[in-house]
């Protein structure tokens, strides 16, 4: 098991680190402060929307409402949030509350949580489209200099890559709480047996992916300046992969931030790499999930020697 | 040879290139790369744009007069994407990105971060709001208008129109229509009595246009906005009711069928749509711009025509299940740019 555990960060962090030497060989210039944050920027709300996505999966539920959710934020954002500030902070707390209450009712009434979120993406979708009908909207200043912030000597990319992944796995990983959580992932009742209020606990996962996304949302108009109403709509899939490719599981709780927010880095940079290597782009798509399957490989070769040994 | 020779001799050499540069007051072009990032490739009209975009690029850079002029097209069609596309071309040193973008505003950011880096970026047909960015727009609302203000000359005594649209929450839907409901506000003889989405294809706009039909009163006209006119002929066949005036959009079927009606019984309208070959002229523009001319932020192309005397010329050139264009040239390209200083 220790070497099952020690090999499911090891993957993420290799194929990370092959595909990044891969671009620095194709794209010398890549290489460079500058480089780095152009490679990496639009990774942070795609790692961001990875940690939401990976708190659902942690307890055996998957949300296909995600990149709907992520674009309603990003509509809120660049409209309420910078016209009237407290009005739109209002709108993004009840969004992670009806998150939460989201978790609760799928729990309490036992519907399948794929259903569920699959039909609230058309309700987040519909919202974004009626706040914002053309595309447009403006960031907030803060969120701008935030986001365009240059730290010396590492980007912004980087340094908020690093902080999300330590800040969620002091979160899920080092906490009480976020044992008790994954444990509802691997096995729900023995947690339930031990005293803890299932519907609480699936509350508050649904609640912590609310919180994730809305930030992910945030962090995405930032980097655009403005929000369109489909805006992040690839993010849905992209999440699950991420989660996915950084060593987490659908079932069963195993689930690694740092990891997932490495598998986010992954996918945004196999795409440069892509470009970077002029591949046409009706075989860009394939290449994409060519890769993400020869990583997944990877791991099922990795993990059985482990379990195995 | 001396080194104060030599040094005479690159005064000279700068001297003369100085001169040179002073002649045509513009600057040498043959050392800049430029980027084409496209958002789409998957109808007629995107195939067409690529096609024309290729055509010129290669043709400049085998004259030399940039050194590389590459077509990059994102893999889905999302803002995300082509911003990560933008910051790319940022990395890989391109002097100039020409732009049709996936939102007129979800790119910002990148296009601003092209710009801070000395990236000159051109937008066309998808344009940016971005103020550093250079926009090369079609007014689609004067097109819906024109097409209003054909019928009006056509059917003076007016009645019912019916409007085919494109795809809902589409900027360029939003304008097409807009132009179209000012037009019969003037000319108040037409009224529209019902609005399908035709999502600009055939198939779809058949469709809809089947469904619609039976609720309808007697119709006069159609209008649309272009690769929709060949399905909703045949959407009024299939019920059996006689062919009203329908506005085409350029479509290689769409001018056949009306080539078909005209040898048959005398049928007369209008096609009008943008050129796919705008993607040239962007090139052009960016080119001078590179040069160091004087270019205004805002441009505007204008959308090609088919008459009754230039249809079977525009349908002879056309490929099969293609779209009319046009290639622009740099002299087209200057001629936009006087016009709009």
């Amino acid at each position: 098991m220790t070497a099952l555990a020690r090999y499911r960060i090891i993957l993420p962090v290799v194929s990370l680190a092959v595909l990044l030497a891969a671009t620095f060989y194709m794209q010398p210039r890549a290489m460079s402060y500058f480089g780095l944050n152009l490679l990496f920027n639009l990774a942070v709300p795609i790692a961001l929307a990875t940690i939401a996505q990976m708190m659902v999966i942690m307890v055996n539920d998957i949300d296909l409402s995600l990149g709907t959710f992520v674009s309603l934020v990003a509509c809120i954002t660049a409209t309420f949030l910078h016209d009237t500030p407290l009005l739109g902070a209002a709108m993004l707390l009840a969004l992670i509350l009806s998150y939460a209450a989201l978790g609760a009712l799928i729990h309490t009434l036992e519907l399948p949580a794929i259903v569920v979120t699959l039909g609230m993406s058309f309700v987040w979708g519909g919202l974004a489209l009626f706040i914002l009908p053309s595309p447009g909207g403006t960031s907030p200043v803060w969120l701008r200099t935030l986001m365009t912030v240059k730290p010396p000597f590492v980007p912004m990319a980087v340094v908020a890559s690093v902080i999300i992944a330590a800040v969620t796995h002091l979160l899920v990983i080092r906490s009480g709480i976020g044992t008790v959580l994954r444990g509802v992932g691997g096995n729900a009742r023995s947690v339930a047996r031990a005293g803890w209020p299932l519907v609480r606990l699936k509350a508050l996962a649904y609640g912590l992916c609310g919180l994730f996304g809305v930030l992910a949302g945030m962090a995405l108009v930032g980097l655009t300046t403005s929000a369109d109403a489909n805006i992040a709509l690839r993010y849905t899939l992209l999440s699950i992969a991420g989660v996915i490719l950084g060593g987490g599981e659908f079932i069963g709780g195993k689930v690694s931030p740092t990891g997932a927010v490495i598998g986010a880095l992954t996918l945004t940079l196999a795409a440069s790499f892509l470009s970077f290597m002029r591949l046409s782009p009706d075989w860009q798509i394939g290449a994409q999930g060519a890769i993400l399957i020869l990583v997944l490989t990877a791991r099922l070769i990795f993990s059985r020697k482990g379990s195995v040994a | 040879m001396t080194i104060s020779k030599m040094l005479l001799g690159a005064a000279g050499l700068a001297m003369a290139a100085g001169l040179a540069q002073a002649g045509s007051h513009l600057a040498d072009t043959s050392g800049k790369r430029i980027a084409l990032s496209n958002n789409y490739a998957g109808n007629s009209w995107r195939q067409a744009m690529l096609e024309t975009y290729q055509g010129t690029a290669s043709e400049a850079v085998s004259a030399g007069i940039v050194a590389a002029a590459d077509a990059y097209t994102t893999s889905e069609n999302q803002a995300t994407e082509q911003a990560a596309q933008i910051q790319n071309m940022i990395l890989q040193g391109y002097d100039a990105i020409i732009l049709n973008a996936a939102s007129p505003t979800a790119l910002n950011g990148a296009v601003k971060e092209a710009c801070d880096a000395g990236v000159t970026v051109v937008s066309f047909d998808g344009i940016v709001t971005e103020p550093c960015a250079w926009r090369i727009a079609v007014d689609f609302a004067a097109m819906g208008k024109e097409e209003v203000d054909y019928l009006a000359t056509r059917l003076p005594d007016g009645g019912k129109l019916l409007e085919i649209r494109g795809l809902a929450g589409v900027f360029v839907d939003d304008e097409i229509s807009k132009g179209i409901h000012e037009g019969v506000a003037e000319h108040s003889q037409f009224e529209i009595v019902g609005s399908v989405h035709g999502d600009w294809a055939q198939d779809v706009a058949q469709k809809a246009v089947a469904g619609i039909l039976p609720s309808l009163p007697d119709i006069v006209g159609v209008v649309t906005q272009g690769g929709d006119g060949y399905g909703a002929a045949q959407a009024f066949k299939a019920a059996g009711r006689p062919t009203p005036l329908i506005v085409l959009g350029n479509r290689q079927d769409e001018l056949k069928w009306w080539a078909e009606q005209r040898d048959a019984n005398g049928y007369e309208t209008l096609s009008l749509s943008i050129a796919p070959g705008v993607a040239s002229l962007a090139f052009w523009v960016a080119q001078q711009i590179l040069a160091g001319e004087e270019v205004p932020k805002d441009l505007t192309v204008p959308f090609l025509k088919i008459t009754q005397d230039t249809l079977d010329a525009s349908l002879a050139s056309t490929p099969e299940g293609s779209v009319a264009n046009v290639t622009y040239t740099l002299e087209d390209a200057q001629k936009v740019i006087a016009e709009a200083k």
